[in-house]
């Protein structure tokens, strides 16, 4: 399933569309918005790719809790890895947008601060790996540490930034990600865009994973 | 402890006399999280591989997370009382609300201490580094001062703050979350 070469090919192309029917498309004219609305392809994809891929990751962890397999660290790790880059990207962009739309690449605002603070509790995970040589150990507390990272991540998310009042879409009550768009837009990002990105994240996911199993047979070989 | 906290407390008023309302409030919750931080790693890190053999073979993984943990609360509670009469005596009282306050400070030491707790746990197995404990627990810990600092904007004037008490349910809520992920993830943890 991994070697195969048909969902990587299906993954370009909905990329390009993507790309392609995102830039030329006709997108509705919303206020303030204008033409920056082409950004939900982007920005709000990433930010749901994140979440996914810290779905996946930790539900490694919590398998490899159950039994003891490195395999199934290794897949929360990448996972987790890839988490972090989309989430990064997803600030970037979120970031470039607010600085045609807020007139300010960065605000302080509460969905901003909370995506840094998750993004920084992952990046806490890393360090908490590296810090141990012990690779049983290591696989363990990491799996522990996963669990309560992603548990984090609600009320920095999801929670507070819905509870105050904020720039983002979303701070108090309304619906943080989507309301811009309309159907045409719906479409392209829930058939394209989405698994697109997704896709993509999962290729090169499974790219390393596949690295570090080859790695890791090496080394027992040695 | 309570000369650490004394010295830092003293060493801030003659730094900066006695500040208005904002600057106490921020001041407040600093040195909160820094005296949660020493207190949960003394406590934890203190103990020696022989004393956790020891309580690994009387006693089991719950019962030892939990009463970790309320022994830090109780801690906590207890330093978050002298540092406040502390903050008062020598930095004067911009409060209000006083009996609000009081409450909101115990919340606020019950919070920093149960995330410690648990922090400290995950560092005891990784080497007993203090110094990674607060680099895993600072941005863990960044939600729930901010609800904290909202939170305790009441007290020092009517202000109107929207959306207070499901702040309130917030923070008790994140409390609990916590509690019930250290007693489920720390028998993993205790394996060791």
């Amino acid at each position: 399933m991994l070697r195969q070469r048909w969902w990587k090919i299906v993954c370009v192309i909905l990329l390009l569309y993507t790309f392609i029917a995102g830039f030329l498309g006709p997108v509705p004219a919303l206020p303030i918005l204008n033409e920056t609305i082409r950004n939900f392809y982007f920005h709000v994809a990433m930010w749901f790719c994140m979440m996914i891929f810290f779905v996946i990751s930790v539900i490694y962890s919590i398998k490899y809790l159950r039994k003891s397999d490195p395999v199934f660290d290794i897949y929360a790790l990448e996972y987790a890895k890839a988490g972090i880059l989309f989430g990064c990207l997803g600030l970037v962009t979120g970031s470039l947008w607010a600085g045609i739309t807020w007139n300010a690449y960065w605000s302080n605002d509460p969905k901003q601060l909370g995506a840094v603070v998750a993004l920084l509790i992952y990046l806490a995970y890393l360090i908490l790996r590296n810090s141990m040589p012990d690779m049983d150990k290591r696989a363990r507390i990491g799996a522990v540490y996963n669990i309560f990272a992603f548990a984090m991540l609600f009320p920095t998310l999801w929670i507070i930034p819905r509870m105050v009042e904020s720039l983002h879409p979303g701070g108090l009550g309304s619906n943080p990600a989507f309301g811009g768009e309309d159907a045409r837009m719906g479409r392209i990002f829930w058939f394209a865009a989405m698994p697109g990105w997704t896709l993509l994240g999962v290729w090169i996911t499974t790219l390393r994973i596949r690295l570090q199993l080859l790695h890791d047979k090496g080394s027992y070989h040695a | 402890m309570i000369l650490y906290v004394i010295s830092t407390i003293f060493v801030l008023y003659l730094a900066m006399g006695q500040p208005e309302a904002m600057v106490w409030k921020g001041l407040f919750w600093m040195i909160q999280l820094f005296m949660s931080v020493n207190a949960v790693a003394k406590s934890f890190l203190q103990e020696g591989r022989g004393r956790l053999l020891y309580f690994y073979s009387i006693a089991g993984a719950r019962d030892f997370i939990l009463a970790k943990l309320l022994f830090n609360v109780c801690l906590m509670l207890a330093m978050s009382a002298v540092t406040l009469v502390l903050f008062l005596f020598m930095m004067g009282s911009p409060l209000q609300n006083s009996l609000y306050f009081v409450f909101i400070a115990g919340l606020g030491g019950i919070s920093l201490s149960l995330v410690f707790t648990f922090l400290a746990a995950i560092a005891a197995r990784a080497q007993q580094n203090a110094a990674l404990m607060a680099i895993l627990g600072f941005p863990l810990v960044i939600p729930q001062l901010l609800l904290l600092n909202r939170v305790s904007n009441i007290a020092f004037g009517d202000v109107l703050q929207g959306g207070l008490s499901s702040m309130l349910l917030l923070l008790i809520a994140l409390d609990i979350l916590i509690v019930v992920l250290a007693v489920i993830l720390f028998p993993f943890l205790w394996k060791d």
